[in-house]
């Protein structure tokens, strides 16, 4: 019953959404010839421009924004004038979901720059996938968006229409156990999770690669991120001869549990992954006890790096409020990134916006350049074929970013 | 395990008991008097941490001297937000209550809790920062190296919090049985109807119920900041749960149960997640993730032999 009242509606629906796609088409193909041979195309983005993530979104957009005036100042696709339309995601996958929507109604969408989580680039692919909207991401780290939940034994590209120019996590843990065992020195560790997705997998994967190269995790415990008292694992911990911890976990109770070891006078380092790089786990642990924390992070910081100087200096030239962040010259990568693939699959000669979609999408697997962040490519997944890892650490109370570059 | 490691689980677990039994105590008093269970006395004590964390992020003086000296301020100004927030409560959400059924102060003093979460959480600023907190806020520190005591280490904030919590229930048992107020509670807690008829302003006490239970919930939260050197918005809802249980498991109803009930929660805990490891035939439901089950256990069973608590007495006779 409900089914066919739902049918009924819904065909008159399509029809009009059919129509009316067509009189977007007439109408963008009147003013092409009217006018000049220039197209102007829409690359959706997509961040948290608000709350307490809107510090990395707008440095996101910010990037996005320079790849798009530099495109069309130097006219790198001819014929085509971009234009970005950037949509706040509260870093809510539901909000970004609804943003993914309206790119896909939206004709002069050509493809989307974004998101910053994980987990709303989740929520956003299968409907940018189909609409058939290529996606390029320069901040989501989570190996299931492209490979599946089985990243490890059984990869499986999930949307053909994904891509991401930064690392994965799934290299940053083997590569912490790496700079525990030879840079650090410690063959006994403690291990210490928080029962979630990221933490458990973090300390699952460190556990595997610091077990193969000869190290011994002694210890392995849970805390409950939703309390913040972890005598009990800090005791476990110093009584079970560990010379290091590592921590699958995010910074809150990172920091919380650094200040508890080095209270109960465990001096050795504690490391995490990325969600432990954050400015506010040093007044967490206190600025003391805060020494000696070391994390990963995907890529590495693009102060370092030669290939990023144009990109830094055109930004600082542009005058934005907010820095670049961590995510800014990945996301300008990202952005080029489809911009060279509309630049391949305009030659092929197709200007509105709605008809460039599949063909962006085929173009973007082979796209290949130079960026900020270092070679821009893509594997068979859509991940990038630069894998880098940094380490950082914590030195009498500030971030020192980078002290060592891994590639994999 | 050495004589140490255990010397050391159990001096951890006092100190985490007598946290707990600070915030029973707020617990069992407005029960015994008033038969209720406050749910909200949770978030009132999450309130007198951050009252302090607002003075000392705001007033200017307090950074430049030292955290000793100014823990005194602090202290006090936990306990004025704590009392004032609960003796709000007490007026508006449970007195209005008063002759309504058992469950309407329930239901009460749940919305009360969630409304209290709510504005820390969206109002709560420090200097230099947006408005509302979402995550755990940095409390400040005593910087000095932890107590040796022969190989056990024991924090500055862990002996604070040892010394405040035995001169909080040392003031409060002499106030309860030797001041004219303490003995109008007692009074009230036996019988409130022939109280009010011997002239006492029951009314009165019970504000002064909730506003003891207060200030020993906020002077719990401090040293609780101290130590662990956080807070958050949503910090009390597990501390008043575990609050509540070392409450039911000292015998509700009764101020000393509280204590001891909060003190035998934390050495389980503590023995839980510390001891059970080296004991073979447990290691595998030992550890920091088991510490709550042990701790709940515990509870039952002391339940099954002594339904009234391990130093419940008069509980029965009204409850």
């Amino acid at each position: 019953m409900r089914r066919t009242r739902l049918f009924r509606l819904g065909v008159p629906l399509a029809a009009g959404a059919l129509a009316l796609c067509a009189c977007g088409s007439r109408d963008k193909g009147a003013s092409a010839s009217g006018t000049s041979a220039t197209t102007t195309v829409t690359i959706g983005f997509d961040a948290p421009l608000s709350k307490d993530l809107a510090a990395v979104g707008l440095g996101m957009k910010n990037a996005a924004e320079l790849a798009v005036n530099q495109a069309n100042k130097n006219h790198t696709v001819p014929g085509v004038t971009f234009k970005l339309a950037a949509k706040d995601d509260q870093a809510t996958p539901t909000i970004g979901q609804q943003n993914a929507a309206a790119f896909a109604a939206d004709d002069d969408v050509v493809g989307v720059v974004g998101a910053y989580n994980s987990s709303v680039s989740a929520a956003m692919q299968s409907t940018l996938h189909q609409a058939g909207i290529v996606q390029i991401s320069g901040a989501n780290t989570n190996p299931a968006l492209t490979r599946g939940a089985d990243y490890k034994s059984a990869p499986k590209r999930q949307f053909d229409n994904y891509f991401r120019v930064i690392t994965t996590d799934d290299v940053q843990a083997p590569v912490a156990a790496e700079y525990f065992y030879q840079d650090l020195g410690i063959k006994k560790v403690a291990a210490v999770d928080d029962k979630k997705v990221y933490g458990a997998g973090l300390v699952k994967e460190f556990t595997e690669a610091f077990t193969a190269l000869g190290g011994k995790v002694v210890v392995h415990q849970s805390i409950n991120p939703d309390e913040s008292d972890y005598a009990s694992v800090v005791g476990t911990v110093k009584s079970s001869g560990a010379q290091g911890v590592y921590y699958g976990g995010e910074y809150p109770q990172a920091g919380a549990l650094k200040k508890q070891l080095v209270a109960a006078g465990f001096d050795g380092p504690l490391g995490g992954g990325d969600a432990v790089k954050d400015d506010a786990v040093i007044p967490l642990a206190g600025t003391k006890a805060a020494d000696g924390i070391y994390t990963t992070s995907d890529g590495r910081p693009v102060e370092d790096l030669a290939s990023a100087k144009s990109f830094i200096s055109a930004y600082k030239a542009a005058g934005y409020d907010e820095p670049y962040g961590v995510f800014g010259a990945y996301t300008y990568d990202a952005t080029n990134a489809l911009i060279q693939a509309v630049k391949a699959a305009a030659d092929t000669g197709a200007p509105a916006a709605k008809e460039l979609r599949p063909k962006v999408v085929k173009a973007m697997g082979s796209v290949t350049f130079t960026g900020a962040t270092g070679q821009v490519g893509f594997d068979e997944y859509g991940d990038s074929v630069n894998k880098v890892i940094s380490i950082n650490t914590v030195k009498n109370g500030a971030w020192q970013d980078g002290i060592k570059v891994f590639t994999k | 395990m050495t004589a140490t490691e255990l010397t050391q689980l159990l001096a951890d677990g006092l100190i985490l008991g007598s946290m707990y039994g600070l915030i029973a105590v707020g617990y069992t008093m407005v029960y015994g008097i008033l038969q209720i269970i406050n749910f909200a006395h949770g978030e009132i004590y999450m309130l007198g941490g951050f009252g302090a964390l607002f003075v000392y992020a705001w007033v200017p003086g307090l950074r430049a001297i030292p955290l000793w000296a100014a823990l005194p301020v602090l202290l006090v100004v936990a306990v004025a937000v704590s009392v004032a927030a609960a003796t709000g409560a007490e007026r508006f959400a449970y007195r209005p209550l008063r002759g309504a059924p058992r469950l309407a102060p329930l239901i009460s003093a749940i919305g009360l809790s969630l409304f209290l979460q709510q504005v820390v959480f969206n109002f709560f600023t420090l200097p230099g920062s947006s408005m509302g907190v979402t995550a755990p806020v940095p409390f400040p520190q005593f910087e000095t190296a932890p107590l040796d005591l022969a190989g056990v280490q024991v924090s500055v904030a862990g002996l604070l919090t040892l010394a405040l919590a035995a001169f909080g229930m040392v003031a409060l048992t002499w106030f309860v049985r030797r001041t004219r107020t303490g003995r109008a509670m007692q009074a009230t807690a036996q019988d409130p109807a022939t109280a009010r008829l011997m002239g006492i302003d029951t009314d009165r006490i019970i504000v002064i119920a909730f506003a003891i239970g207060a200030a020993l919930a906020a002077v719990a939260c401090v040293t609780q900041g101290l130590r662990l050197g956080t807070v958050s918005y949503n910090m009390g809802f597990i501390t008043g749960l575990k609050g509540f249980t070392a409450a039911v498991l000292g015998g509700i109803g009764n101020i000393q149960g509280a204590m001891a009930g909060g003190v035998v929660l934390g050495l389980a805990e503590s023995l839980a997640s510390g001891a059970l490891p080296h004991i073979d035939a447990l290691a595998m439901f030992s550890g920091s993730v088991w510490k709550d089950v042990w701790a709940f256990v515990i509870l039952i069973v002391v339940l099954l032999i002594r339904p009234q608590g391990l130093f419940g007495e008069r509980v029965a006779d009204r409850a």
